[in-house]
């Protein structure tokens, strides 16, 4: 028995007693280091992630609290509302309105500013100025701008001899005029991330092209836009979710209104929960949600995957 | 570049930069103005007077409002480095069993749309006894995986011989972490710390839905409050509350623009 345990605890025995050990130990200190963002994913995540897709499911009380499981009925529901149909239609278009022409202002500024010229960051500073501005503060400003008897809009039309235009009251407009403020809101940021992708393009290619003496539109056809697509993509990707989770702008210029026009699905799910308390229907359209935004994140991943593997 | 180019460029620059920062610009002029001149349409105040400013600071409690969106950003900011840090350092230098795992859910975290989990976080932070606090404001924010993502980035150029010989020397991995990893990652945190600041100052869906009383508010919801109040026909003293919300955020922006960039650029094409 003596000679059976000492050969245990010697040799290659006592290399996995060692090795187990610090396995061990290294699993500890590494959840250690993971746990606080741990706990907080799954507190304010995760779970109410899985609360939400429960709660789609239920009928609640004003409160929140599910009272009668009633399964599919808050999506059958929501598809069947004219209400719905509208905030879908309305998310659509805000998406369709502020991503393309977004993005193409933003490239067109990050082209324009990533000139060698004397005194070109004050330029830059002038159009990354938005990603200082808040939604709030923005908005605000915005709402003046739009302001049928005083605001800049209906001024310019005056001068024009053109009658104006309620801006946000007529449901012909609000909806385009929250984009075009939108636009405005995100350009900063798109601008700055495009203006990098612009820079980490190797100079020696245009050093080339500039000796075969092609022209600028080839140029940027062939040679920037192709080597600009990785952040360009990057960009759409991040414009999209952040076009679905609109909010703030909604609720400080238009309310949803009018007509519900401008109600585009978060401020929808907002109205459902916190005014009409509506927790059920409010949860099934943040299902919605959910997969709207997952669908884009994959679509990302997947066609990220396969350019990498062109390139 | 010719002559003639160049001029064309510098004038597409400055058209294009006086449209892009035209709003700004004229809130800034706006908050000087008389409502008489607001009215009239002028775009350039007769004097640059504080009236409005002042008006702002008594019909609204703008300090109390200015003093907890600066408390909530800086708890935000803290807690995301500290979060952030911790858990790129574990993905970098710290190998275990189910690690690979715990990363693929940090990756999971930013397919889920923060507005879609807002219902059920309400009656968390409510039931948590947290609402019209510090607290609820800020903590179900402090994890981040885009902040963890870019830190793992730079955490990933420190060599790893480097870590192993300290495990040898017996220099504790805490040491490690805050002696050497948290110095050479200086550049990104920055980066990181205005990112974080700029966003939380930025807030309004979030801060809207867990104060209602003026105590707690911030300033992002007193803009609400001013232009929603009957101080909204006002608009000279709304502009001025405008301003004094923007220019933090703009000064932080202008300071830290190109290291922004760098680092969100960086962040785009991990």
């Amino acid at each position: 028995m003596t000679v059976i345990r000492q050969e245990a605890t010697s040799g290659s025995t006592g290399d996995w007693h060692l090795e187990r050990k610090r396995a061990w130990s290294n699993w500890m200190t590494g959840m250690m280091f993971l746990l606080p963002s741990l706990i907080l994913f799954g507190v304010f995540l995760f779970y109410p992630m899985v609360r939400t897709v429960y709660l789609s499911l239920f009928l609640t009380d004003s409160q929140g609290v599910p009272v009668v499981f009633v399964g599919w009925e808050n999506f059958v529901n929501l598809f069947q509302s004219t209400s719905f149909q509208l905030s879908a239609k309305a998310t659509a278009l805000f998406v369709l309105y502020t991503v393309p022409a977004g993005i193409v202002l933003a490239t067109a500024l990050a082209i324009l500013a990533n000139q060698k010229l004397r005194g070109i960051g004050l330029f830059r500073t002038m159009f990354s100025a938005t990603m200082g501005m808040s939604v709030a503060a923005s908005s605000v400003i915005w709402m003046f701008l739009f302001n049928p008897s005083i605001g800049l809009f209906n001024r310019i039309l005056a001068a024009l001899n053109i009658p104006g235009v309620q801006w946000l009251l007529d449901p012909q407009y609000a909806l385009l005029s929250v984009s075009v403020a939108t636009i405005w809101m995100n350009t900063g940021f798109a601008f700055l991330i495009l203006l990098g992708g612009l820079q980490n393009i190797d100079q020696s290619l245009y050093e080339s092209a500039r000796i075969a003496g092609v022209s600028e539109s080839y140029k940027l056809r062939k040679i920037t836009l192709p080597m600009l697509s990785p952040t360009l993509f990057f960009v759409t990707t991040v414009s999209l979710i952040n076009a679905f989770q609109t909010f703030g702008q909604i609720d400080l210029l238009t309310r949803g209104g009018p007509m519900e026009s401008t109600n585009v699905i978060v401020y929808s799910i907002y109205k459902d929960a916190f005014i009409n308390y509506n927790v059920g229907s409010a949860s099934a359209q943040a299902v919605l949600l959910f997969v709207a935004v997952l669908i884009v994140t994959v679509l990302q991943f997947k066609i990220g995957e396969r350019k990498v593997h062109y390139q | 570049m010719s002559i003639g180019k160049k001029v064309l460029l510098y004038m597409a620059l400055t058209v294009s930069g006086l449209v892009m920062v035209f709003p700004i610009l004229y809130a800034f002029l706006i908050s000087f103005m008389q409502g008489g001149e607001v009215l009239q349409g002028s775009l350039w105040p007769e004097s640059f007077s504080l009236a409005n400013y002042f008006s702002a600071f008594e019909r609204v409690p703008l300090l109390t409002y200015l003093w907890n969106s600066l408390v909530v950003s800086v708890l935000i900011m803290v807690g995301q480095l500290v979060l952030c840090s911790l858990a790129a350092f574990a993905f970098v230098f710290i190998e275990f069993k189910g690690r690979e795992w715990i990363f693929y859910l940090f990756i999971s975290t930013m397919m889920i749309p923060w507005e879609a989990t807002m219902v059920p976080n309400f009656q968390t932070v409510q039931s948590l006894g947290w609402l019209n606090s510090y607290a609820g404001l800020t903590i179900p924010f402090f994890a981040m995986a885009f902040g963890t993502f870019l830190l793992r980035q730079q955490f990933k150029t420190i060599p790893k011989e480097l870590y192993e010989a300290s495990q040898i020397a017996g220099i504790s991995k805490l040491r490690f972490f805050t002696g050497v990893v948290l110095p050479v990652a200086k550049t990104t945190i920055t980066t990181l710390a205005i990112y974080s600041f700029l966003t939380a100052w930025n807030m309004y869906l979030w801060p809207l839905l867990v104060t209602n009383n003026e105590a707690n508010r911030t300033v992002q919801i007193g803009l609400k409050q001013m232009q929603t109040q009957e101080i909204a026909s006002d608009w000279g003293v709304v502009m001025a509350g405008v301003v004094m919300v923007i220019l933090p955020t703009l000064i932080l922006l202008f300071a830290g623009q190109k290291r922004l960039q760098e680092g969100l650029t960086q962040g785009a094409l991990k």
